[in-house]
């Protein structure tokens, strides 16, 4: 884990403006930086743009860290701020919206899914349902059930109220569940 | 209340944070289907913790891209300068070199002629 001693040092000569210690704190930290952002946006090159402005804006901000929370959680929410932004631009410039409720289609409707989270094959099923989400979708469940961040964090760098993040969460579970566990149709008839 | 509504509350329940009130209790622990759902959302949420430890592995350029846009604009100033020092060295060794060229090309063209002019002569 990152959390240590050592990068407590570095943190604290990076905020004395201290640059190799702040690349040192870079090196430790942009592969894990860089997954979040894929997985918020979605695309290898917009996650590499939202993770150059994440640590541009760290770099800005790091005299700022107060270390209430962790180093990697801090820069966590800089990065969703980042994704979220980005993709407000992204939407704008965007011709053909992305439907706010697409169809959820399971890929492979002749294999029983139970039996391929049996056999191991669930994380990759994940990671595929999480990036057929809608991005407003995706960032609340990959912020809140991957990398552990607060509702009112969440609202706070998603530029949302705290409800509408529990909401949005809600929603992008139940869509998980219903993409990585779905009924049969007997099942669907007898439920009440 | 009907299973297809209780899904959302199912979502909620499932991270364990709050209990469910006494109706929802009630419907979950009267209806095998919603307690299936419910096992069904902590499973998911298990399978979502655990990617935190997986990642998805960057080229080298984004770390070097990363750092570069990172450079203090004095060292960037510094480099533009040196480069900026550099070519101008360049451009005056090349017109140095192409007028040293020149001059030997007319030396060498002078000494044919005048090598000419002595045959012609005798």
């Amino acid at each position: 884990m990152l959390e240590s001693a050592e990068v407590d040092e570095l943190i604290e000569r990076a905020k004395d403006g201290d640059h190799p210690s702040f690349e040192e704190l870079v090196r430790r930290t942009y592969a894990d930086t860089y997954t979040l952002a894929f997985r918020l946006v979605g695309d290898e090159e917009d996650a590499r743009d939202v993770v150059q402005e994440a640590y541009l804006r760290a770099h800005k901000g790091i005299k700022r860290f107060r270390g209430d929370a962790q180093f990697s959680t801090w820069l966590h929410r800089i990065t969703a701020n980042c994704a979220n932004t980005y993709l407000g631009r992204r939407g704008r410039h965007e011709h053909d919206p992305l439907p706010d409720e697409p169809a959820i289609v399971d890929s492979h409707p002749q294999i029983d899914p139970e039996e391929r989270a049996g056999i191991g094959d669930l994380r990759d099923q994940l990671t595929e349902a999480l990036l057929a989400l809608p991005p407003k979708l995706r960032a609340v469940v990959v912020l809140r059930d991957i990398y552990d961040l607060s509702h009112d964090s969440i609202a706070e760098q998603l530029g949302i109220t705290e409800s509408a993040a529990k909401v949005r969460l809600h929603r992008a579970r139940k869509r998980l569940r219903e993409r990585l566990y779905p009924l049969g149709e007997e099942e669907q008839a007898r439920a009440v | 209340m009907r299973c297809e509504n209780m899904s959302l509350h199912l979502a909620e329940l499932a991270d364990g944070f709050d209990g469910p009130t006494p109706d929802l209790a009630c419907d979950i622990g009267s209806c095998l289907r919603c307690q299936a759902e419910l096992a069904q959302y902590r499973k998911l949420l298990r399978a979502l913790a655990t990617l935190r430890g997986d990642y998805v592995v960057p080229d080298d350029q984004l770390l070097n891209d990363i750092l570069e846009s990172l450079r203090p604009p004095a060292t960037v100033h510094r480099l533009h300068r040196l480069n900026h020092r550099n070519r101008r060295a360049a451009y005056i060794g090349g017109i140095a070199a192409a007028a040293t060229a020149g001059a030997a090309g007319a030396i060498v063209i002078a000494a044919r002629l005048a090598n000419g002019r002595h045959s012609l002569a005798s």
